[in-house]
């Protein structure tokens, strides 16, 4: 059994566990399954409006191309430091969109190769983080948050490391 | 900082694409962007619905309560304003331990619960805590073990050892995590 086929048993021993347990202890499984899943229906109704505001903002911007034609503005300067310039677009959208830097992590995959040194580094960066503005919109908003704080920075900081450190991992283990 | 920050988006996003001459694509995007967001939606709710059931069954049998006791002498480490038995930690707790699984869509109504019962006692209910920021930034940093679809993706594209990233990916979590968790205690203790 190799770790692919061992990832698809993952989430169904999660609900083993959980049901095994609360099966010993007696909990009066389905009324409480019931309840939670009607406080799961609100929840949901109270996270949408977050979740279409941001997508609309997020996919405007996205696609502008402005994000991605800023960073090759900074590309000689990258190629200077000896810095893997395909991997930009990635890391600049790694924080802002789960969904379009998984497809861009695909692109790498097709143009370079799976195993090459830019789709090893691509799989990384797209592992090792989350979505930061996803994160920060989704939870912030759905309790009414305003002011976030030092929350973005902390955030975008955590990807920066990231990126840093998922090139400096793959370049020295390969 | 939300407002200003969805603000900007959106103008720079449109005033850069009529710029670059990209009308006809951000008028697209204007009309599809609601649906796009309920397809989304749609695959997120009911996974959300049946984890808000599973969840509250784990809360009843005592798992949560017992997930956040094994990491209490992280959490009191790194959320040293918040009580030891502060229901928030059990959400929180499960909200980790199912992203180190790196199944995403289970964990949030973990974390939704998680920011809930934070802010219940939040004496300023527009402006995030301290406890708040750190556990986003926990979320963020991306606690997770296994990436079950990376795997997936490149065992599919023909990877020769689709696992031979496992052990670099959770190295590159564990740097970047403890990183971001120092950098936060220090924008934090720098704020106040």
């Amino acid at each position: 059994m190799n770790f692919v086929t061992l990832g698809n048993y993952l989430l169904p021993v999660v609900v083993l566990f959980i049901i095994g347990i609360a099966l010993y202890k007696k909990v009066s499984l389905f009324d409480v399954f019931v309840e939670g899943a009607k406080e799961g229906i609100s929840l949901g109704f109270q996270v949408f409006p977050c979740l279409l505001g941001m997508i609309f903002g997020i996919n405007l911007l996205l696609k502008s191309n402005l994000v991605t034609d800023f960073f090759n503005l900074f590309s000689p300067i990258f190629s200077l430091l000896n810095f893997p310039k395909e991997i930009l677009p990635l890391a600049m959208i790694r924080p802002i969109s789960g969904n379009a830097s998984f497809a861009i992590m695909i692109d790498i995959f097709t143009n370079y190769g799976v195993d090459s040194y830019l789709g090893r580094i691509a799989a990384v960066m797209q592992g090792a983080t989350d979505t930061t503005i996803y994160v920060i919109s989704l939870y912030f908003g759905s309790i009414g948050i305003k002011n976030i704080r030092y929350a973005l920075k902390a955030g975008l900081f955590a990807d920066f490391i990231t990126l840093v450190v998922s090139v400096l991992l793959i370049s020295f283990f390969f | 900082m939300v407002n200003k920050l969805w603000g900007s988006f959106i103008v720079i996003g449109l005033l850069y694409g009529f710029l670059t001459g990209k009308g006809e694509i951000m008028n697209q995007e204007l009309i599809t962007c609601g649906s796009s967001s309920f397809e989304l939606f749609f695959q997120m709710f009911p996974m959300m619905i049946l984890w808000s059931g599973i969840m509250k069954i784990a809360s009843e049998a005592g798992i949560l309560s017992f997930l956040s006791r094994l990491l209490r002498p992280f959490f009191s480490l790194i959320f040293p304003e918040l009580k030891k038995d502060d229901p928030a930690l059990e959400y929180i707790a499960s909200n980790l331990t199912i992203n180190m699984l790196g199944i995403h869509n289970a964990s949030t109504p973990f974390g939704l619960k998680a920011m809930q019962c934070l802010q219940e006692k939040n004496p300023k209910k527009d402006t995030a805590t301290k406890s708040m920021i750190t556990f986003l930034v926990l979320n963020t940093s991306g606690v997770t073990l296994i990436a079950t679809d990376i795997l997936s993706i490149r065992s599919g594209m023909g990877a020769s050892s689709p696992t031979d990233l496992l052990f670099i990916t959770i190295l590159a979590t564990v740097i970047n995590t403890t990183l971001a968790l120092l950098m936060n205690a220090y924008l934090g203790r720098k704020e106040t």
